[in-house]
């Protein structure tokens, strides 16, 4: 395996002006395939999710799965696309084992949704306009495994094994139209696009979109042009880029690699390039030119598509907030700032604290406790903060606790071990453990005077108006009291047996 | 069961099978067993007629047994049993069955068992219908003589020397033989007609869409329609009934049935209703004889009140051009999936390497016939980029316009009617080499596929100057299909009184064969397990 020579980002950004565009092929979660009654299941025994239509056996014919119809307008929908009154399904003819029939059934000239965009946000705030140019609805191919070769590729390979379980599963394909002027951001431009479209499809419940399954996977098209020139330069696809951090790695790859071919004066190929994650390259494909003839005409087997207005409107109706629209209005609801709001959804707790304040926190007091108490607890138990069981009317009813001077902070996180423990509600491990401020004078004075006894020269200092000396005295007074002490009360106190004025 | 009455039950119509099982004069079993007897009589051997590809003795006559104890023991049973039940029937090839091989003439699918039914004949064997056997096709129904068939052509009852038609050459064969009372074909061009017409029989290719294709070996998926094989106009209005409705296997399959075609057939009268000469369907090309008995046909339905108009359909010339577009085209991509990797033949190329491509060339290039490449080419051909629009698209225009002549022929006439092929049978091998000739067959039929609507063709006697069949065609408006068996039935009954009885009474006798096989040795090799 030759490796491609490479120009630096920099250099390459100071030359050249990249065009990016992605085909995403999203898996929808319906219950059977695309066009067979065969259970739509990842994970299951190679071959046991087929029946003769999925096995392409004589005779058999394809019959469109509602549901799946439905996934695609609801996807169309949440990309702004228009949606096409009658749209049908065209055959992709081409000989390959995965490919039961040796034809995909696709949408060619008629896709289901049309003349979208989505508006990416990128980590500064800056918002970027992509374009979508379709969105359709196809099947799935089989899955190969290349055997007695090297790298599992099909070049050098003894032998290949076929499981259809996946053939026919219904897929979305999303086309961007060239994305233009992303410059320098291009790698991060990719991975949010993909990010947003993951998380759209799985706001909208059509798609498990699990990229480590393959439920959403991505071909991402590169070309640079020198700057100023608004002819494209060629492409080259990236085929099968299945986490984030790949899009943004390919991405960036291919600019470099693009970058040191025209540098050296040659014409950049057009193919597709396989994604390496362990290197973190791409190494060259199969030649993919205008000249490859799939033969597509319109599937005979199969009826028009007809998406009445009423039907779209019924399911949009049903389309749940757009996940960037959401955030928006939370982060605007809770007054957090930029960055604290970044945070709570990079810590994944943003739909808890959502719960929590509807259950009657307010928004500091809901972020205070998920991500200053929950959060490190979720990474200590290497689970999902989420997953932890903390109910919302546990915080509640724990901050009340606090805010009524029943128990104090240290006191309250004391209590949320026993809940997560499972010892009971916030009250009954109050009770159980006897945890309560200790709010009589009488013990605090005694404990006061014993700490200024053991503490004469911070005394001192106290008397002398460095205020901030108090700590070690009251400091002194807590650990007396087994942390039980109101510590605003034995402040006072203190200045009061000293004869400070606060 | 003497010789003589088995001979009788043979040339029994599937209605008076039917009535007389009823009445429970007779049984399925001695109905099955004659039939079985016959087709070992005159199926085999050098000289014999080929119908069956493979014999389901054993299946058949279990289900006849069972109807047979139904019917013995009465109650709810007895009465909830089909009309059909216990009456025996021959399917097409081409159509998947379980527990039975299906080839599709062709050595690509030798030994193929399928693992599912195809929906007609789920329906067969929901009436409790004894299925015969599997009969013999030109290879995945392309061609119009039968001589394309990968396992041998099947010889017409009247001639043993001549083709019996194709592509369902077998299925007509089989009936005109006394083989069965009954079959299935499919039609795409002509396939279940063509054969009807030169074997002496009725075949319908019912409305598009009225019949699940769901388990019929596509060839063109546009033009493909199972239908009803059989002796009398009625038979196959009680087939087409058994086998129609819809079927959610079937994407274009119509949501709601046709009308009563058994009481269609039944009505017998075609006062007042107006039949259409198709102008560009006659004349010029047609054999004399042909045109004498179309001629004939037309006096009597005149005679018999009907109304005979003339209409034009300008566009038909360009149907059989356009047909060898769209059909090749759509077989290219249908036949796409035989390539050794899943299931049927499996051949390795003689030198190395062993790739996956290589493996599905030399499958593909020892599983198929010449015709079949042929037409695979043409398609592949015919869509590929570039060309797509010239020829594909230009021929989906002309089927507009097909469908344009139809809709306005239709306004002027309630049924359209034409010879259903220009001549009668040809002799075995005298167009095998010359494709066009042998696709001229079809000139007549094809325009019913691309425009979707039903056909029908029955016996309308024999030609003056070869003695042999001659097939009358009546056309109707899709949905129709009622008055294809209500126009055909008339027809049928003044012909006969005509001629003083069927005209397959007037086929040769076929000699049994010297030595009567048993039934057994038809069986396809690759059946014995």
């Amino acid at each position: 395996m030759s490796t491609d020579a490479t120009l630096s980002f920099e250099e390459a950004m100071e030359k050249y002006d990249p065009v990016l565009g992605f085909e995403v092929h999203v898996e929808l979660n319906t219950q059977t395939k695309m066009f067979s009654s065969a259970p739509n299941v990842f994970g299951d025994e190679p071959n046991t999710n087929v029946n003769e239509v999925d096995l392409g056996m004589p005779g058999v014919l394809p019959v469109l799965n509602k549901t799946a119809v439905e996934s695609s307008i609801k996807i169309g929908l949440a990309l702004n696309c228009k949606i096409a009154e009658s749209c049908r399904f065209a055959r992709k003819n081409y000989f390959y084992p995965d490919t039961p029939k040796n034809f995909q059934t696709s949408q060619y000239d008629e896709p289901i949704a049309y003349d979208g965009y989505l508006d990416i946000e990128l980590s500064d705030g800056t918002v970027f306009r992509v374009e979508i140019e379709r969105a359709h609805m196809e099947e799935d191919a089989g899955k190969l495994t290349h055997l007695g070769g090297s790298a599992g590729r099909i070049q050098g390979a003894d032998y290949s094994l076929v499981d259809y379980n996946r053939a026919g599963v219904p897929l979305v394909e999303i086309v961007t139209k060239p994305i233009e002027g992303a410059g320098s951001r291009a790698p991060e431009l990719a991975k949010a696009y993909v990010a947003a479209v993951r998380e759209i499809v799985k706001n909208l419940g059509v798609s498990d979109a699990k990229m480590e399954r393959g439920n959403v996977r991505c071909d991402a098209n590169v070309s640079l042009r020198p700057h100023g020139r608004e002819r494209f330069g060629i492409r080259s696809e990236t085929k099968n880029v299945n986490s984030l951090r790949a899009v943004e790695h390919a991405v960036r790859y291919e600019i470099q690699r693009h970058a040191a071919v025209l540098d050296s004066g040659e014409p950049v190929i057009q193919e597709t390039r396989h994604w390496h994650e362990d290197t973190r390259t791409t190494t060259s494909g199969r030649a993919k030119s205008d000249a490859d003839d799939y033969r597509y005409f319109p599937e005979p087997d199969l009826v028009p598509v007809v998406a009445s207005r009423e039907w779209v409107e019924e399911l949009r109706a049903t389309l749940p907030e757009p996940p960037a629209a959401r955030r928006k209005r939370l982060q605007a609801d809770w007054g957090y700032s930029d960055l604290e709001f970044r945070d709570v959804v990079n810590a994944g707790v943003m739909d808890e604290i959502e719960e929590t304040i509807a259950a009657g926190a307010t928004a500091s007091v809901a972020r205070k406790w998920w991500m200053g108490e929950i959060v490190g607890r979720a990474k200590n138990a290497d689970v999902d903060p989420g997953q932890l069981g903390v109910e919302p009317a546990t915080i509640v009813e724990l901050n009340k606790m606090v805010e009524d001077g029943k128990i104090n902070n240290k006191m309250a996180s004391e209590v949320l071990d026993g809940v997560l423990a499972g010892e009971g509600t916030p009250a009954e491990i109050v009770e159980k453990r006897g945890l309560a401020v200790v709010s009589d004078d009488g013990p605090l004075l005694e404990a006061i005077d014993a700490a200024l006894a053991a503490q004469p020269d911070v005394a001192d200092k106290i008397r002398a108006g460095k205020l901030q000396a108090i700590g070690a005295i009251v400091g002194g007074v807590m650990k007396a009291t087994r942390g039980q002490a109101d510590a605003g009360r034995v402040k006072e106190l203190i200045l009061e047996k000293l004869g400070v004025n606060a | 069961m003497t010789d003589t009455n088995s001979n009788q039950l043979i040339r029994l119509s599937a209605a008076q099978l039917a009535e007389k099982l009823a009445a429970r004069e007779i049984t399925s079993v001695e109905v099955v067993q004659a039939h079985l007897d016959r087709i070992a009589a005159v199926d085999g051997g050098d000289r014999g007629v080929h119908a069956f590809l493979h014999v389901n003795a054993e299946e058949a006559l279990a289900v006849a047994a069972e109807v047979d104890a139904i019917r013995a023991a009465g109650g709810a049973a007895a009465a909830e049993l089909h009309e059909l039940a216990g009456v025996p029937i021959a399917v097409k090839d081409l159509i998947v069955t379980v527990g039975q091989p299906t080839t599709a003439g062709s050595k690509i699918l030798e030994g193929w068992h399928s693992p599912y039914d195809a929906t007609v004949v789920q329906r067969l064997r929901a009436a409790k219908m004894p299925i015969l056997g599997k009969t013999n096709l030109d290879e995945f129904a392309m061609g119009s003589s039968t001589e394309h068939s990968a396992y041998g052509p099947t010889r017409n009852p009247w001639d043993l020397d001549r083709i019996p038609g194709g592509s369902g050459g077998g299925s007509a064969a089989a009936v005109a033989a006394f083989e069965a009372p009954l079959a299935l074909g499919t039609d795409t061009g002509g396939s279940i007609r063509q054969p009807g017409a030169v074997t002496g029989t009725v075949g319908v290719k019912p409305t598009y869409g009225s019949v699940s294709r769901y388990g019929a070996i596509a060839m063109a998926s546009s033009l493909d329609q199972i239908g009803p094989v059989s002796r009398t106009v009625l038979d196959s209005a009680l087939l087409h009934q058994v086998i129609g409705g819809h079927d959610p296997f079937d994407s274009t399959s119509l949501p709601d049935p046709l009308g009563d075609l058994v009481a269609a057939a039944r009505l017998g009268n075609v006062d007042g209703m107006k039949i259409g000469i198709v102008k560009e369907l006659h004349g010029e090309g047609y054999q004399a004889g042909v045109e004498n008995r179309f001629n004939e046909a037309l006096e009597l339905l005149k005679q018999a009140g009907a109304e005979i108009v003339e209409v034009s359909c300008p566009n038909f010339q360009y149907a059989l051009g356009a047909y060898y577009l769209i059909m090749p085209s759509e077989a290219s991509s249908n036949l796409a999936k035989f390539d050794g990797v899943r299931y049927g033949l499996r051949v390795l190329p003689e030198e190395p390497p062993l790739t996956i491509e290589r493996v599905m060339g030399a499958t593909r290039a020892a599983g198929f016939g010449d015709e079949v490449k042929r037409r695979i080419i043409l398609g592949t051909y015919a869509l590929s980029a570039g060309y797509y629009d010239a020829y594909y698209g230009s021929a989906q225009k002309v089927r507009t316009l097909i469908q344009r002549d139809f809709e306005a022929a239709f306004a002027k006439a309630d049924v359209l009617i034409s010879p259903t092929a220009p001549t009668t049978a040809f002799k075995l091998g005298e167009k095998l080499n010359d494709p066009l000739a042998m696709y001229l067959n079809d000139v007549a039929t094809i325009p019913a596929n691309m425009a979707g609507v039903p056909g029908l063709s029955l016996p309308g006697g024999l030609a003056d100057e070869d003695g042999l069949p001659v097939g009358i065609q009546l056309l109707a408006p899709a949905r129709e299909d009622a008055r294809l068996y209500r126009v055909g039935a008339v027809l049928e009954s003044l012909l006969e009184a005509k001629w003083g009885g069927p005209l397959l009474d007037r086929a040769p006798e076929l000699a049994a064969s010297p030595v009567v096989e048993p039934v057994e040795t038809l069986v396809d090799a690759q059946e014995a397990k």
